[in-house]
């Protein structure tokens, strides 16, 4: 393998001399115009290396192994990488701090804002969507323009209707798309099919994540770990979801007489995450599917 | 040096010696050749009575660290100042976006909203006035820790331990091509995502990542291999800003008159090819003002030991 090799380079090297030979009177050029090939071909490598190492970002996002659960509001997939800018104004509005921006793994990725569920969802304690509020290139947006795409069971059929704000003169979110929906992902392990009740810190002494109990205080989310709690039937991400009628406990009664119950999830779901956030099983027993749409 | 020269010098050319000189640079020129013994004592005299100061550098710092700082302190205690990171932000609500990241999202999205061009044509009016450039040696973060390993690259030069390798400076306005023609046909903002502008800036704000081993695989390319090589050959972020500010007010002048001639400004230089008219011989007027790829560092202000080079705001003297 090497010997063809090493000829191409004598080869190279001898029909490169004869041109090098210098012109008539002049000494310093040839060594000149040696430098400046050098310094040509250097460029063009370099050229070469940093386009590929940029476009190496390409790999994350085709694979697309991690599916991303996004800011609400957020654009289709590729429109809100294209539109995304990087800047986490989005990040830095948010009341629970469930937006993150992710990493140079995310290829293209880098830099655009996500959410992950299960250590700390978005609840809505803002009341009025400020990520969308805040995005200054419309990668978030309360309503998208014509010209970009969506997917059937992305729109919600009607305006989600915010639980601490049902009181209110105008109780529903601005908020037209979903960005995801939760499943029920482990029924077995499931404590309310499991006719289980729950009693504590839903996600242990640890846990870092907040939530706005209106009961305690509508504008000041607490900590997860400050709010234990006492249920006969775990029912935990039917009453923590902050959308009215996204997720009900289905109830059942079998031929000998015995009820049984589970979460059932209704097409007001809008993918928030607080059930994914919330289930005291471990791993959770329901999930978020990011950027499914509904389907019956 | 016309405007259209200065442009082309920025996007990659070589400079060329200016053929028309006016009669007084002339003289000037003519009269540093005659009086040779004079001037070598006039150029010794200033040597020996040089302030050596870092006053514009050290301004530059502290306004580059305030407004870096002033992005992070602005989320860190919720004082809501300038809020984002510095490919886009809000100062106290309005809306500023950087050029060059502007760019990519208009072409990979095809779609401006209009939040996106009012922060836009903000920024541009507020670098067209303040030098285009400027924004890279007194507001880019990554401009500063490369200065740092600049600093390290030289000593090391010195011992020849390691040796800068040129490239031709026109590689960066191919770059300027590609990438945009990459945001347009691909969709994605690919420049955005190997920017060590937008990297470090979220990272000082939003905390470390693991992008920071891309900047730090550039500092140190940078040290063992090419001096400064992103900001000279790669960066389309500066050429955007360079083109912003090409007819800029604010810019360093050059005095044909107070110059030895002695190169010094052209050592510290990060874009020594702006300088070239201070190659003995080559200046066309009394007064010329430095091109657009000048990054208003004020290193060669700092470094000219007989006042030569000098901040000056176009129309300014007229004004008052």
């Amino acid at each position: 393998m090497s010997d063809p090799k090493s000829d191409d380079k004598t080869l190279e090297a001898t029909a490169v001399t004869p041109s090098e030979n210098p012109p008539a009177g002049s000494k310093r050029a040839p060594v000149r115009r040696q430098a400046n090939r050098r310094r040509f071909i250097r460029s063009a490598v370099m050229l070469g290396g940093v386009l590929g190492l940029a476009m190496l970002g390409y790999i994350p996002v085709a694979n697309a192994r991690n599916r991303r659960l996004r800011p609400p509001g957020a654009l289709e997939e590729g429109d809100l990488l294209s539109s995304c800018i990087k800047c986490g104004q989005c990040v830095q509005v948010c009341p629970v701090a469930a937006i993150r921006l992710d990493d140079i793994a995310s290829g293209f990725g880098l830099g655009v804002p996500y959410i992950d569920a299960r250590a700390q969802a978005c609840d809505f304690s803002c009341d009025a969507v400020q990520c969308i509020l805040a995005c200054p290139t419309g990668s978030l947006t309360y309503r998208k323009p014509g010209s970009l795409g969506t997917r059937a069971g992305m729109p919600l059929a009607r305006p989600p209707v915010l639980k601490a704000k049902e009181a209110d003169a105008e109780p529903t979110l601005n908020l037209a798309e979903r960005i995801g929906v939760a499943r029920l992902s482990r029924p077995d392990a499931c404590l309310a099919v499991q006719g289980r009740r729950f009693s504590g810190q839903a996600r242990g002494a640890d846990y870092r994540g907040r939530l706005r109990y209106v009961a305690v205080d509508r504008w000041k989310p607490i900590g997860v770990r400050d709010h234990p709690y006492e249920r006969d039937l775990c029912n935990l991400c039917v009453s923590e979801c902050p959308i009215k009628e996204a997720i009900t406990m289905a109830e059942t009664i079998a031929a000998d007489g015995s009820r049984h119950y589970r979460p059932q999830v209704l097409e007001q779901c809008v993918g928030c995450g607080v059930c994914e956030m919330i289930c005291p099983v471990e791993p959770t027993a329901i999930v978020i599917d990011p950027r499914q749409p509904w389907s019956a | 040096m016309s405007q259209f020269e200065r442009l082309r010098v920025m996007f990659g050319a070589a400079p060329r010696k200016s053929v028309l000189v006016t009669p007084e640079a002339q003289q000037v020129h003519s009269l540093k050749r005659m009086t040779k013994a004079d001037f070598e004592a006039l150029k010794q005299h200033a040597r020996d009575h040089q302030l050596v100061t870092h006053k514009w550098r050290n301004r530059r710092w502290a306004v580059l660290l305030l407004v870096n700082l002033l992005f992070t302190l602005s989320f860190w205690l919720d004082i809501q100042m300038l809020e984002g990171a510095l490919t886009a932000s809000r100062l106290v609500g309005f809306h500023l976006i950087d050029l060059n990241s502007a760019l990519q999202v208009m072409l990979a999205h095809k779609h401006i909203i209009v939040n996106l061009f009012i922060g836009t044509a903000t920024v541009f009016v507020i670098w067209a006035l303040l030098g285009g450039r400027s924004f890279c040696s007194w507001v880019c973060p990554y401009h500063l820790l490369a200065e740092w390993f600049e600093w390290l690259h030289l000593k090391l030069a010195a011992r020849k331990l390691v040796s800068d390798h040129e490239f031709h400076r026109g590689v960066r306005s191919v770059f300027w091509v590609v990438f945009a023609a990459l945001a347009v046909l691909t969709g994605y903002t690919v420049f955005e995502t190997i920017s060590p502008t937008g990297i470090l800036s979220r990272a000082l704000i939003y905390g470390p990542s693991l992008a920071l081993g891309w900047v730090l695989l550039l500092l140190v390319f940078e040290v063992v291999y090419s001096r400064r090589a992103w900001c000279r050959y790669v960066c389309p972020i500066g050429l955007t800003y360079g083109m912003a500010g090409a007819i800029s007010p604010l810019r360093v002048d050059y005095r044909l008159e107070k110059c030895f001639h002695e190169g010094d400004c052209r050592k510290v230089c990060l874009v020594p090819h702006v300088l070239d008219v201070v190659i003995k011989g080559r200046a066309a007027a009394l007064t010329t003002p430095i091109g657009p790829d000048c990054t208003r560092c004020g290193l060669c202000v700092d470094v000219c030991p007989s006042g030569a080079l000098v901040f000056d705001v176009k129309g300014l003297q007229k004004l008052l």
